[in-house]
């Protein structure tokens, strides 16, 4: 018993350390008071004046539509990425390949960002495109570390499906294309889908890559949220914090069920 | 005892020509030779077992059969017509995989309309031949469970109506009973040749298992090293092996090594000398159930002297490990009607019938 309430304890401690910061984040954005961090009472009166900020309620759209079009992108790229590792088996350059694939997840977010700035900007200098900075090039940036994601989700997902399966499909008569169709990705589709909303997730996120490879029409909700900041610490501030927490949390236990989901299909 | 088996007995097809003809198969992976100019036929409407151990080309075949592998030269004939380029989704060959390969989700009677509906087969004729073909292999009613809500047994069934319900003219069976327990193995066994004789498709199966070739199969190849070893009836190349890797195959029979000399084979490790035998002969092969213990001093012709080293008891028989007089040790098995079997120590003779010993020419 005695061993049963140190790790209780020890997992107590860990989780206020962990959510500690985000629960107060989160409680005092429903506070009446205008200092932060002072409770006045209860009130929703900040998210009031967050949806009534132009600024605010433009970035969260843009935020929203660059991150569905790069966790798109981020599928297909990472999905087919994902499929050369788990099924063309020992290829020349796999290692290199595989390797590639996955440096986004371990490099510095500033180096990553600022390769992809010096790309983008190297690339407009040499043929046009993409002409300037912004919405896109971010789209374009969060693509490739979703890519990563993705990559990595489907190939573990590949490696776990008998491989017979598309044989037998094509030993029935389907084509390779239709045995993919209607064999594997079916069963990769949770995958899938749990890629995408993790890359839409880190899209969402992002403050660090995009401050660098975004242009004047390009800022970001998290890049409103620190320009906010710099200005002053309001509830204001708070209630956006509150908003994407709750909705980064909604989607990424969203994910984690698809991926928990897959050992009940067979 | 093998199951009485009918068919063919000889290695040539007799009657038409063969339903699927290999010539000169020859496949590399690497450095390794899978297939090594392996010819072999296959006639409409039999049982045919592939049997060979891990890297006899045995599963390599298959595949090739199936269309999955490519052969590196050589041809495979079906109806004379050459297939080896023919890819597995135009080919009217099907498997059943080892490990059933169910489309985990889909129902079971998605399953087996899977193919159908490739072919474009009508609606209600696609219904109507799934239904059929789950009642011959007994699962009518399972129509809408999932893989994982079947047993073992069960999915090995709806892999086999998968396969059956699209008629083929040969059916590929990849170690069909490996996946399945003991007790399910024999009865399934019988349930394959049923299905064969009623569907009238050529099996060709698989398999490790000597037992399981030997009871299913109309027609056996020994596989080793890419090449077939031996081919024929299950009774012929049980009594018959040819070479001393078919005999130790198949039942585990006892090898002498020895020399072949006007038409005698002195075996000095057995102490024995053994008349009538072909020149050429390197080695032969006794069944330990053919042969039988006498007390020593007996006056028999056909006897060697040794010592009784171990014995295990089998339910119908005695496994009796035989140290010879000049090294070799023997398995004899001693049958319960024979009496209780000697001890272990005793001192015994090893006696067999001139008919019994197969000369093995490599």
């Amino acid at each position: 018993m005695r061993r049963g309430h140190f790790v209780a304890l020890a997992m107590g401690a860990g989780y206020v350390f962990l959510w500690l910061p985000i629960i107060l984040l989160v409680a005092y954005a429903f506070s009446a008071d205008r200092i932060p961090f002072q409770w006045g009472g209860f009130s929703l009166q900040w998210f009031v004046a967050l949806a009534a900020n132009e600024r605010v309620v433009e970035a969260a759209l843009l935020s929203l539509r660059i991150a569905a079009g790069a966790a798109t992108l981020a599928v297909l790229l990472g999905g087919a990425a994902g499929w050369a590792l788990a099924r063309y088996g020992r290829f020349r350059g796999r290692a290199i390949f595989g390797a590639l694939i996955g440096a986004p997840l371990v490099l510095p977010e500033v180096v990553t960002g600022l390769s992809l700035l010096l790309l983008f900007v190297a690339l407009e200098s040499m043929t046009g495109w993409p002409e300037g900075r912004g919405a896109f090039t971010v789209l374009l940036a969060h693509a490739t570390l979703g890519a990563a994601f993705v990559a990595v989700v489907v190939q573990s997902r590949l490696a776990e499906t008998d491989r017979s399966l598309e044989e037998a499909a094509m030993d029935l008569g389907a084509t390779p294309f239709t045995a993919f169709r209607t064999v594997t990705l079916p069963l990769i589709a949770p995958a899938l889908a749990a890629g995408w909303l993790l890359a839409f997730t880190l899209s969402l996120d992002d403050v660090v890559i995009a401050s660098f490879v975004s242009g004047p029409q390009g800022t970001t909700l998290p890049m409103a949220l620190f320009a906010m900041l710099r200005r002053g610490l309001t509830p204001e501030v708070n209630a956006l914090g509150a908003v994407v927490v709750l909705g980064v949390g909604a989607m990424l236990a969203v994910a984690a069920l698809l991926l928990r989901g897959r050992g009940d299909s067979r | 005892m093998p199951i009485q088996t009918f068919g063919p007995s000889g290695p040539t097809v007799i009657g038409p020509a063969a339903l699927l003809q290999a010539k000169a198969i020859t496949k590399r992976f690497g450095a390794t030779l899978a297939l090594d100019a392996l010819d072999l036929d296959i006639a409409d409407g039999e049982f045919f077992a592939l049997l060979g151990g891990s890297g006899s080309g045995k599963s390599t075949l298959l595949r090739i059969m199936a269309g999955f592998e490519t052969p590196d030269s050589g041809r495979l004939l079906l109806d004379g017509a050459d297939i080896a380029a023919t890819p597995p989704w135009a080919r009217p060959v099907n498997m059943m995989f080892q490990s059933y390969a169910l489309f985990p989700h889909l129902s079971v009677a998605d399953n087996v309309a899977y193919g159908l509906r490739r072919a474009g087969v009508a609606k209600a004729e696609t219904g109507a031949r799934v239904a059929a073909a789950l009642a011959m292999v007994g699962l009518a009613g399972f129509d809408r469970r999932k893989p994982h809500q079947l047993s073992g047994g069960q999915r090995q069934r709806v892999a086999l109506a998968r396969s059956l319900v699209m008629r083929p003219r040969l059916l590929l069976l990849d170690e069909p009973l490996g996946a399945l327990d003991a007790g399910l193995r024999e009865r399934t066994g019988f349930e394959l040749r049923a299905l064969q004789r009623e569907t009238g498709a050529a099996f060709v199966m698989v398999t490790h298992d000597q037992e399981e070739a030997l009871a299913l199969a109309d027609r056996v190849a020994v596989l080793d090293g890419g090449r077939i070893a031996q081919r024929g009836a299950p009774r012929a190349i049980y009594e018959r092996p040819a070479s001393r890797f078919v005999a130790r195959f198949l039942g585990a029979a006892n090898v002498l090594e020895g020399r072949a000399a006007d038409g005698a084979f002195d075996s000095a490790e057995a102490g024995a000398t053994f008349t009538d035998i072909p020149a050429g002969t390197v080695a032969l092969a006794l069944r330990p159930e053919r042969l039988r213990i006498l007390p020593p001093g007996a006056d028999e012709p056909n006897t060697a002297p040794g010592t009784v080293e171990d014995a295990a008891f089998r339910g119908d028989d005695t496994l009796l490990l035989i140290r010879m007089a000049g090294g070799a040790l023997l398995r004899v098995a001693h049958a319960e009607e024979d009496g209780a079997p000697p001890e272990r120590g005793a001192a015994v003779l090893v006696a067999w019938d001139a008919d019994d010993v197969v000369p093995l020419a490599s």
